[in-house]
């Protein structure tokens, strides 16, 4: 539906050139466009286009937005999720109780923040780590290039809940393949480690997503050297410029912009995501992975207390918009020095 | 005409849709009016998978579709979803007619008022509260309220243990006293074999054993005023008392600390590498798992010395209730269907399908209701069980204990010390997170 209204309108902007004049209308026809000046429906027309698909996006994701903001200022537990209106008024509480960090509540919504920030630092410079060292490695033609790429791509393509389950296979204590050969194989530890509770669990979710997003990285920085004209290498190799130096002075400034885009979706995408983790331990997370989009979930659903889960979704879209900001702050201004 | 177009377009593209969205509404709506002779009924899962309990449910349908002429419209719910759709179906008004509910949940999903409150008149359509287990229909609602559903299956814990495995140890009979379950687990314990098998990252089985242990030393989750108490004494003492076994007694594979899908302690007894588990009717998984009657034995979970001052409670009264939502389409016909469901032909052969008990007392003439087994869970649901607290916080409970037991039970398993403060900052932490 939103294709065929913003598309086909599309066709006929293309046959309309700037300097012809509107066509005259004829009798009785174009009422509210006859006394608009020609300038303001020439400006005008673009977000008239727009404007159907930009209904629809305000339909989809601002409404569910506000609600979610208006929950957060109710007491909404199980009396009144039938008749939401019934709620009492919550004012500020939920918020003073999701931050009053000397709270259990507000202590352990801290505990899981920070868990999540150290899980999304590592979780996005390694992926970027491997998908730039991957696409580097891949530039050149050899044999079974193509096949390499499509397999880097797998975890990519495969649905989350087959990808992930099969980690938490892995991941088992007595009979996981990863004990099996990191204990039975090669004997490293004397006992078997748990990966999925406890102190290793936190490993264990960063290395699972890192397989999860690295192949993101990969495939859009790729992508990216596709673009940087080969003219520039054989320019550098003439002037005696190595691989490293390659690297550094054609590689790395060349795909700055892709860059800049690439790292803050991956933060947004790990920070929030929720699939990996729910796979990977259930409803309940360790308390050392507890990652916050879960911690949410629990606060709100599990414990049938949507207020409270409402407002703790509010600040971590407020923190996100805010590490957006100054984000796309810094690495524009930096672009416009340079 | 050229600048009118994309007007045109963008309107008849926005009125498309608004008609396409009305269009659907209409059409679900149209849907359920055209056929008020039929109801929709949500199933729980209580056979070994989703599709056996079609197939074990589907001739009682087609049963109760015959007698009245409604039909029946099956779905069963996976227990992971079965919460979080009850919900759903409440807030928006949009649901089934009928579902299962664990009993667990009734105060609180009582609290929602999503379900129709059973009068004295339409417990009497029922044949009255005599006709159901006592503990069973307590388990129905706050006490003092309407319940809101009816008993369907009931089900208690109790021991099973491996009569080979205890045997071989030298063991005679179950253990009477938790001392003699400790000493039996030290016995069968060894090349990689267990004593007791036990689901410790499982939040509902954590929480089930807590309440039951917790009675047992003498204590209370909620007090008189339905205030929350979980890091009461008598509480910290007996989630002590769970952790040891893998702790101190070391009967329990440090492993179990991260069972939680509610079948690897069960799959571990069925072969072989425990020799006990504490499991509520669990005849039918471990009869597709090629055990027969015969292999294993059923007794009740020890209680403690009558002389320690604890209750003697040895169970939570688990079980199904059968409830009808509020903003059912065919009511008359729902209520009909909680008739026939707790009719006796259907609850004798439902439970005995599924190993469970019947919730009323003239369904057990049946000789399949006869055996040591269902016996020896007639006498625990009869004297020895006790609901968990009815209150609307319930669930609450379950995640925050139960949460709370997970991460006790990773510390135990890893090797760090369980000390009764260990225990109770934990438990203290879940207790202030209780929303009042």
């Amino acid at each position: 539906m939103v294709v065929s209204a913003t598309s086909r309108p599309g066709r006929g902007r293309g046959s309309g050139d700037p300097g012809r004049p509107p066509p005259p209308s004829r009798g009785g026809r174009g009422r509210v466009t006859a006394w608009l000046p020609v300038r303001l429906r020439r400006l005008g027309l673009p977000y008239l286009l727009i404007l159907p698909a930009l209904l629809l996006e305000l339909l989809v994701h601002l409404i569910p937005m506000l609600i979610g903001i208006g929950m957060s200022f109710i007491k909404l537990t199980q009396f009144y999720i039938r008749n939401w209106s019934a709620a009492p008024s919550a004012g500020w509480s939920n918020y003073h109780l999701a931050v009053d960090f000397n709270g259990p509540v507000g202590r352990s919504l801290l505990h899981s923040f920070f868990v999540t920030v150290g899980f999304t630092l590592l979780t996005v410079a390694l992926s970027w780590f491997f998908g730039m060292a991957g696409a580097v490695l891949m530039q050149g033609e050899f044999r079974g290039r193509g096949f390499l790429r499509a397999l880097f791509l797998v975890p990519y393509a495969l649905p989350v809940y087959a990808g992930v389950i099969t980690w938490s296979f892995l991941l088992q204590r007595d009979s996981g393949l990863v004990n099996h050969v990191l204990v039975d194989q090669l004997h490293l530890f004397g006992d078997k480690p748990f990966w999925l509770i406890g102190q290793n669990s936190f490993a264990s979710i960063v290395v699972v997503s890192l397989w999860r997003w690295w192949p993101f990285a990969f495939l859009v920085l790729m992508a990216g050297l596709q673009n940087i004209p080969r003219d520039l290498y054989e320019a550098s190799a003439i002037d005696g410029a190595g691989w490293m130096r390659q690297l550094r002075s054609v590689t790395l400034p060349m795909l700055r912009p892709v860059n800049q885009v690439l790292v803050l979706v991956l933060f947004l995408w790990t920070f929030n995501d929720f699939n990996t983790p729910y796979v990977l331990f259930g409803k309940t997370a360790p308390q050392e992975a507890d990652l916050i989009s879960i911690h949410i979930y629990q606060s709100s659903f599990v414990t049938w207390n949507f207020g409270t889960g409402s407002a703790m979704s509010v600040l971590l879209l407020l923190f996100l918009l805010l590490v957006t900001a100054v984000y796309l702050l810094i690495t524009s201004r930096r672009r416009s020095d340079a | 005409m050229l600048t009118r177009k994309p007007y045109v377009f963008a309107v008849a593209g926005a009125l498309m849709f608004a008609a396409a969205a009305c269009g659907s509404s209409d059409s679900s709506d149209s849907g359920s009016a055209a056929a008020p002779a039929s109801i929709t009924y949500w199933a729980s899962n209580q056979g070994t998978s989703l599709e056996s309990d079609k197939q074990i449910l589907q001739p009682e349908l087609d049963r109760f579709t015959k007698e009245t002429g409604i039909k029946v419209n099956l779905e069963v719910v996976p227990w992971s979803d079965l919460l979080n759709r009850i919900l759903a179906a409440a807030t928006s008004g949009k649901g089934p007619d009928v579902v299962n509910i664990g009993n667990t949940w009734s105060a609180s999903l009582q609290a929602t008022g999503a379900f129709v409150p059973l009068d004295d008149a339409q417990l009497n359509a029922l044949g009255g509260k005599a006709r159901f287990l006592g503990p069973s229909l307590a388990a129905t609602g706050a006490p003092g309220q309407p319940p809101v559903g009816a008993p369907l299956y009931s089900t208690a814990y109790a021991l099973y243990y491996n009569k080979q495995m205890f045997k071989d140890a030298g063991i005679a009979d179950a253990p009477k006293t938790w001392d003699e379950l400790v000493a039996d687990g030290k016995k069968l314990t060894k090349d990689g074999k267990w004593g007791l098998a036990v689901e410790g990252a499982s939040v509902s089985e954590n929480a089930h054993m807590i309440f039951t242990l917790g009675q047992q030393h003498g204590g209370d989750l909620f007090d008189s005023s339905g205030k929350s108490q979980f890091d009461s004494p008598a509480n910290v003492a007996a989630v002590k008392q769970y952790l040891d076994f893998i702790a101190t007694d070391k009967i329990t594979n440090p492993s179990d600390a991260a069972y939680s899908n509610g079948t690897e302690a069960l799959q571990d007894f069925i072969g072989g590498k425990a020799a006990m588990v504490m499991w509520q009717s669990a005849s039918g998984t471990l009869k597709t798992g090629g055990m027969t009657p015969d292999d294993y034995g059923v007794a009740p979970i020890p209680l403690p010395d009558p002389s320690s001052g604890g209750k003697q409670v040895d169970s939570m009264v688990g079980g199904i209730n059968i409830s009808v939502f509020n903003s059912a389409a065919n009511k008359d016909g729902a209520l009909k269907f909680v008739n026939f469901m707790t009719s006796k032909q259907t609850q004798q052969d439902l439970n005995k399908a599924y190993g469970s008990l019947p919730t009323v007392t003239d369904a057990y003439d049946d000789p399949a209701f006869q055996t040591p087994e269902i016996k020896t869970y007639q006498q625990i649901l009869a004297n020895t069980a006790a609901p968990l607290p009815q209150v609307a916080n319930e669930s609450q409970f379950e995640t925050l204990v139960g949460n709370a037991m997970n991460q006790l039970f990773a510390d135990a398993a890893s090797g760090k010390p369980i000390t009764d403060e260990s225990v109770k900052a934990k438990l203290t932490e879940a207790n202030q997170q209780m929303a009042g």
